[in-house]
């Protein structure tokens, strides 16, 4: 291993002083949108697990308010049934997916038709195309939802990005959509917000087409649960964060077990290093 | 240390042998995912079954569907066609098994535990040749349709009757009759 | 060293084989038996775990391959479809790229630990321009796999590397079109990447058979520097260094293992989950963490042609490095100016990294300019002065006199302690 002596040591000391400052002006630097703030989420860290009942509501604010522009094109009615999901059942999936008209075709005589959803299809599309999507909603086109929690992301600046390196924290980027969901509010009086646009404390630039899209009430939970902004907002958040890593759960448990065999396997070796080692000097 | 007293040598073979031997499960799990990738994926899955309308077919013509990538020969067989597969002695056949999924494994392969139907009119099966895999010939008009009116395969002459069922060639098996029923009068759903 | 063989074989059959293929008389040589200097420290085993790197990424490659679809349109939902359909698929994916990310950590320790003791000094120069090549193909393969997903950043990364050619006097936009099959980057771009990213960790592994080889002929350099003169200065390679080699991989895969079950993505860019759009480029541009240095050189230099240049120099540099080290001694242990050197020019080194995750502007891109000059610095007038004017420390006579001090001064802090 190597050796520091001590007049070295102090260079490299030196030297990481004057990074650290470097750091810390890249943090000053980071623009004018608001600092998103961590949330808490079942889902992270290590333990992480998504909450079924959470995922249930999710889907239900994604279906009666977002998915009238947003596409979800990767996701299946299927998979809403599955192991790590939001615990649907099979006969309930059946029911949701026949509620949605598929366009299906061509048919024996060329032509599209329509039919009712199965789970083995993916969720409806609200327009038939990009270009469809983005006549009807004023030039902007509403992302796809299937991999959006992770398409985005927050600066979190030194020294939180190292820190997230060693902590597993990877939900910047449902933080930032519940955060943009809770995130409307009238513009400042010197703030020129051009037509058609809302003002956002966290979109950058601040000016995002889509205007608020949650309201209170703007559900009505099954379980009973109060359709507040700040709730229908982490619900859907949540969902979106299984849409887009659906075998998070799955990844985790089996990290655990791979990682539990490596500790072990690598204190087996060592000590057979050690066994074999001291057979000579060294 | 205990590597040179002669009194403990199986404490540190016991090491050895333990660190090989978890080092090899190791090994082995990682093999697993490499080799389960290569099955059939969520997709394929989800898809094995499928509704086939089949209110326009006439007696006499046939369709082929696709299901699960291979082609499902689904024929309305003609009153005649009936009569020539049932007067068949099943005792004669090359293979008297029905190869119906539908039914139990030994049932025999009388034309009744072929068609799909009760009168004996629909015919589904897997259009794969039992021998090699190549889709026999006789879905079409233009088809020759072998011996025994049935199909005929052109990759290594084998020739099937109207009921499906192998009666000359290599192939050694009736073609396959896949899970299928009549939701309604009109769509037969296979798988 | 001793270049005779020692395998004997054991039954009628392998004397009949040896006979007509000695293989395994080969294989017995060059790992079972073959002699490795006795204090080789665990910096030395990252060898191992590169060969183990290069073979994971080639499994995994392969079997990603079998569900990829190379098509402008159809790419990006391909590797979705890995992730949620095909069975392990994302356990896959995953670990092909977090093990992109881990085999460039394990090579930059490699190379780091190289300069540490001055590998590449005669007799080892061959060995070490091999290295070089290595990790330049490394390099193009890791670029070029990057652009597979077709998400924005495979495209605009794409987009930027291939416009570097365009540099070139009089021919430079013909050649950037021949490579890109079309006047932008596209679908013809995104099917040769795919075929060469098949192909080229193929040749990685032709080379790295020759930089063992390489190896084998010289021997292993080692923490002290001084060559293997006697018969005790060395250990067959197994079981020392198989089972030590076996300890700090698995030691390696933990860290693996983190990164691939709880931190997946963190080494890559969220903007690579958004499908290539070739109508709008992201707001800020990054290659992947393991290549900013060289990001951050190409953008110190205020001339196009210029970054370009400055930037392949910097790479080039290191082929000529065995001839710029003017020191007669190997290892840094013993060479007490250069060991400060190694340290400031690594803390440079991270520090290029920092730099080009940046906007190049004010102070940053005046920081990025004193970090690319003293890179060079350190190559072109350090090392050849360092070794004229440096009085190294006293060298021991030999490996084991180096161990056996070693211990002894070992054992009387023991009993010191103990007293």
């Amino acid at each position: 291993m190597f050796k520091l002596s001590g007049y070295n040591f102090k260079f490299c000391i030196l030297f990481q002083i004057i990074f650290v400052l470097f750091f810390s002006i890249s943090a000053f630097a980071a623009g004018e949108q608001k600092r998103v703030q961590k949330h808490d989420w079942t889902f992270a860290g290590i333990f992480g697990h998504y909450d079924d009942a959470q995922l249930q509501r999710g889907f239900q604010v994604y279906r009666e308010v977002c998915s009238s522009c947003h596409s979800m094109n990767y996701v299946y009615y299927r998979n809403l049934a599955e192991e790590g999901g939001p615990g649907f059942t099979v006969e309930e999936v059946k029911v949701i997916a026949s509620e949605d008209i598929i366009i299906d075709g061509p048919d024996d005589y060329g032509e599209m038709f329509e039919r009712p959803g199965k789970p083995s299809d993916t969720f409806v599309s609200p327009y038939a195309n990009q270009n469809e999507a983005r006549a009807s909603n004023g030039g902007a086109y509403p992302p796809d939802f299937s991999v959006l929690a992770k398409a985005r992301s927050t600066l979190r600046g030194f020294p939180w990005w190292f820190v997230d390196l060693f902590t597993g924290y990877q939900e910047q980027g449902v933080d930032y959509i519940y955060a943009l969901l809770n995130g409307y509010s009238e513009p400042p009086e010197d703030f020129i917000l051009q037509s058609g646009m809302h003002y956002n404390e966290y979109y950058p630039g601040n000016q995002i087409a889509m205007g608020q899209p949650l309201y209170e009430e703007s559900v009505e939970y099954a379980d009973g649960t109060v359709a507040s902004v700040e709730q229908m907002a982490e619900d859907v958040s949540a969902f979106m964060m299984w849409a887009a890593e659906p075998k998070l759960e799955i990844r985790k448990q089996m990290g655990f077990k791979v990682a539990i065999f490596l500790f072990v396997l690598a204190g087996l070796l060592y000590y057979s290093k050690k066994k074999i080692w001291a057979r000579i000097e060294h | 240390m205990s590597d040179k007293d002669p009194k403990q040598p199986s404490r540190r073979d016991f090491i050895f042998l333990a660190t090989g031997a978890f080092a090899a499960v190791g090994a082995a799990s990682i093999a697993w995912p490499i080799v389960d990738q290569m099955n059939p994926d969520a997709t394929a899955l989800a898809l094995s079954k499928i509704e086939v309308d089949i209110s326009q077919l006439e007696r006499g013509q046939a369709i082929t569907v696709k299901w699960r990538g291979k082609p499902v020969f689904i024929r309305r067989r003609t009153e005649e066609e009936i009569q020539m597969a049932s007067r068949v002695d099943i005792d004669s056949l090359p293979d008297n098994n029905a190869r119906n999924y539908n039914l139990s494994p030994d049932s025999a392969a009388s034309d009744e535990n072929r068609s799909l139907d009760e009168n004996g009119e629909w015919l589904v099966m897997v259009g794969v040749c039992t021998h090699l895999g190549c889709v026999p010939k006789g879905q079409s008009l233009g088809d020759s349709k072998g011996d025994f009116g049935g199909w005929y395969c052109p990759c290594h002459g084998s020739h099937y009757d109207t009921a499906g069922r192998i009666r000359k060639g290599p192939a050694a098996k009736n073609l396959d009759i896949p899970a299928a029923e009549f939701i309604n009068q009109n769509v037969i759903r296979i798988g | 060293m001793s270049k005779e063989s020692t395998y004997i074989p054991k039954s009628g059959f392998s004397k009949w084989f040896d006979q007509r293929l000695p293989l395994p008389r080969m294989l017995h040589d060059n790992i079972n038996a073959f002699p490795t200097p006795r204090n080789l420290n665990y910096w030395y085993t990252f060898g191992g775990i590169l060969t183990f790197c290069l073979v994971t990424q080639i499994v995994t490659g392969i079997v990603l391959a079998m569900h990829y679809t190379a098509d402008a349109g159809l790419a990006f939902a391909s590797v979705e479809h890995i992730m949620r359909n095909v069975n392990y698929g994302w356990l896959i994916r995953y670990i092909h790229a977090v093990g992109a990310s881990m085999f460039f950590l394990a090579v930059y320790v490699h190379i780091f630990r190289g300069l540490y003791y001055g590998s590449y000094k005669a007799p080892r120069e061959i060995l070490w321009i091999l290295g070089v090549v290595i990790y330049l193909l490394m390099v193009i393969t890791a670029f070029m796999g990057y652009v597979l997903p077709w998400g924005q950043m495979s495209f605009w990364g794409a987009t930027v590397i291939t416009n570097l050619f365009s540099v070139i006097p009089v021919v430079g936009t013909t050649i950037t079109e021949w490579l890109w099959g079309g006047f932008a980057v596209d679908n013809a771009t995104l099917k040769r990447f795919f075929s060469l990213h098949y192909l080229m960790p193929f040749m990685i592994f032709g080379v790295v058979i020759l930089h063992i080889w390489s190896l084998h002929v010289t021997g292993n350099n080692n923490p002290v520097g001084v060559s293997v003169k006697e018969k005790q200065d060395t250990v067959p390679f197994a079981p020392y260094y198989t089972v030590k080699d076996a300890f700090s991989l698995v030691c390696f895969l933990i860290l693996f293992a983190w990164f691939i079950f709880f931190n997946p993505n963190i080494l890559g860019h969220t903007d690579n989950y958004i499908m290539a759009d070739p109508l709008v480029t992201p707001a800020h541009i990054v290659p992947e963490w393991y290549l900013l240095p060289f990001y951050a050189i190409l953008r110190a230099i205020p001339s196009k042609l210029g970054g370009v240049l400055v930037m392949g120099a910097a790479i080039a540099i290191l082929f000529i490095l065995p001839w710029l080290d003017t020191s007669k001694v190997r290892s840094a242990t013993f060479r007490p100016l250069y060991k400060q050197f190694y340290w400031i020019f690594v803390v440079n080194c991270i520090a290029l990294g920092y730099l080009g995750s940046q906007n190049p502007e004010g102070l940053f891109l005046v920081a990025s300019r004193i970090c690319t000059a003293y890179y060079f610095i350190h190559f072109l007038l350090v090392l050849p002065i360092l070794g004229l004017v440096e009085k190294p420390k006293p060298i021991p006579e030999s490996i084991t006199k180096a161990v056996l001090e070693k211990m002894e001064i070992r054992n009387m802090k023991e009993k010191s302690a103990e007293a």
